[in-house]
């Protein structure tokens, strides 16, 4: 699933696109170590963690797409990592369930 | 007219004085490196020892005119409002003009003041405020201490001062330090083996995944499997956030040899009162603002465990916390005569 259609699906926007960034199952979570400990490759991350950790993050276990919940705004540092690493973001004003339930085609992630 | 003077917090002005009283830095963080000695200011420094003390503000029903007037006597460009040090809001010189276009000068403050704020703990490192200036557009913060009381006000300026008033120091410092130092022989070259390392400095976490960022990447120009690189990148993500949230600065080593990749985490201390206790699942010592951000699930020692095949922590209390944690490249053979099951 790309991005754009993350972002249909969630009633948000693209806020940082990336070339070809599909993602094939979701993880949810908003601390970083639990991510990092169960989240696997080609995953979408629905967090509420507006910052540049959670670029870090995505680019170690492989996160695609990163679904910000709550329209929580994107810092411009977290904005140009995301561009820089080739994660797509997505902001949404869902909490984190309901994109999950908007994203249920999708299977959880692991690894 | 009633006239009201400006509350004045108490607490003292930080004087440059204290400024350069602060303990000198570590020998050993210099490394020589003047980025280090930058990056361990940035982080040695506190909000609170670099912002304004005496606060000046106004309560809420206080009329624009009077807010004017403080901003003008005072030659600046922001006031808190507040009451008994808890923070209402912030009357800036843009809220005077709008006021003066509209004719609302004879209005309270609180009619006018921007109220959804965004404030600093006097605890932060500086690196955080310098992150919140970028990130906003924002010329001042107000601070607060734990007690969400108004301690102080940094602005840009406040910052820059200190920053520069510090940077003279310690580039003098390094510059005696540099014409000491007698030439030394290279350590001879391991050829067997790949090694890195990377210097991890408390409280930075701008630059917080790098150093593991950058792990996983070699791993891949290595052709190191895929599933290996991950929990290799996995440790030495966890290592390097513990490394600059709970330490006072260290290094992050990688190497590489024939048959094995070994990450160490090295740091100046605290230490580790309790390993077992730290080890296990769910336990952690990060503050709020630490966890507000997603860190501190106390999940990265067990992380780290899990994905490494040899895992051991080191650990004097005052002294240093080393972590080792390494991961086998290839299969073991299986033993020779050994019967296949
Ligand atoms: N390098 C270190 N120096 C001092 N204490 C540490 C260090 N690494 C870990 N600790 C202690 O061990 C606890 C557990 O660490 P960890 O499992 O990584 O969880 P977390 O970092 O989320 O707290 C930390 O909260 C801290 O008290
Ligand atoms: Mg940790």
């Amino acid at each position: 699933m790309t991005a754009a259609e993350i972002a249909e699906k969630v009633g948000g926007t693209v806020a940082v696109a990336a070339d070809g960034a599909q993602a094939t199952s979701v993880y949810v979570g908003d601390l970083l170590s639990d991510v990092m400990g169960h989240a696997g490759e080609d995953c979408v991350l629905v967090t509420i963690q507006n910052h540049l950790n959670t670029i870090a993050v995505c680019t170690l276990v492989g996160c695609t797409v990163l679904v910000i919940c709550h329209s929580r705004p994107i810092p411009p540092d977290m904005a140009e990592g995301a561009a820089r690493e080739g994660v797509a973001v997505v902001v949404t004003p869902l909490s984190q369930y309901a994109v999950a339930l908007a994203l249920k085609e999708l299977p959880p992630s692991t690894h | 007219m009633s006239d009201y003077s400006p509350t004045i917090l108490q607490g003292q002005q930080t004087n440059d004085d204290e400024i350069l009283a602060k303990t000198p830095l570590d020998a050993k963080a210099l490394g020589g490196d003047s980025s280090v000695v930058i990056m361990e200011l940035l982080q040695r420094f506190k909000v609170r020892d670099v912002m304004k003390r005496q606060v000046l503000s106004i309560p809420r029903k206080a009329t624009l005119r009077e807010a004017q007037r403080i901003l003008r006597e005072n030659h600046i460009s922001g006031l808190p409002v507040s009451e008994d040090g808890r923070l209402y809001g912030i009357i800036s010189v843009n809220d005077i003009i709008n006021g003066l276009d509209h004719g609302w000068m004879d209005d309270t403050v609180d009619m006018h003041m921007a109220s959804s704020l965004v404030v600093l703990e006097a605890g932060m490192p500086i690196s955080f405020a310098l992150r919140y200036f970028n990130n906003y557009t924002y010329g001042r913060f107000p601070v607060l201490d734990s007690n969400r009381q108004l301690v102080g006000i940094i602005s840009q300026r406040d910052v820059m001062r200190a920053l520069l008033y510090e940077l003279s120091v310690e580039i003098r410092k390094l510059e005696r330090k540099t014409a000491d130092k007698v030439a030394q022989p290279a350590p001879p070259s391991e050829t067997h083996f790949f090694r890195r390392e990377w210097a991890v400095v408390h409280n930075d976490l701008t630059g917080a995944g790098r150093a593991a960022n950058e792990i996983k990447q070699l791993l891949r120009e290595k052709k190191v499997d895929r599933s290996v690189a991950r929990r290799i990148a996995v440790a030495a993500y966890e290592l390097e956030i513990n490394i600059c949230i709970h330490s006072h600065g260290g290094v992050l080593v990688m190497v590489i040899s024939d048959n094995a990749v070994t990450i160490t985490a090295k740091d100046r201390g605290p230490g580790i009162p309790d390993i077992e206790w730290a080890c296990r699942d769910g336990t952690s010592t990060a503050n709020d603002w630490i966890r507000s951000l997603g860190f501190g699930a106390g999940m990265g020692l067990s992380n780290s465990k899990r994905v490494a095949d040899f895992f051991e922590i080191e650990s004097e209390v005052g002294k240093f916390t080393k972590v080792t944690c390494a991961f086998n490249l290839k299969k073991l053979e299986a033993p020779a005569g050994g019967t296949a099951s």
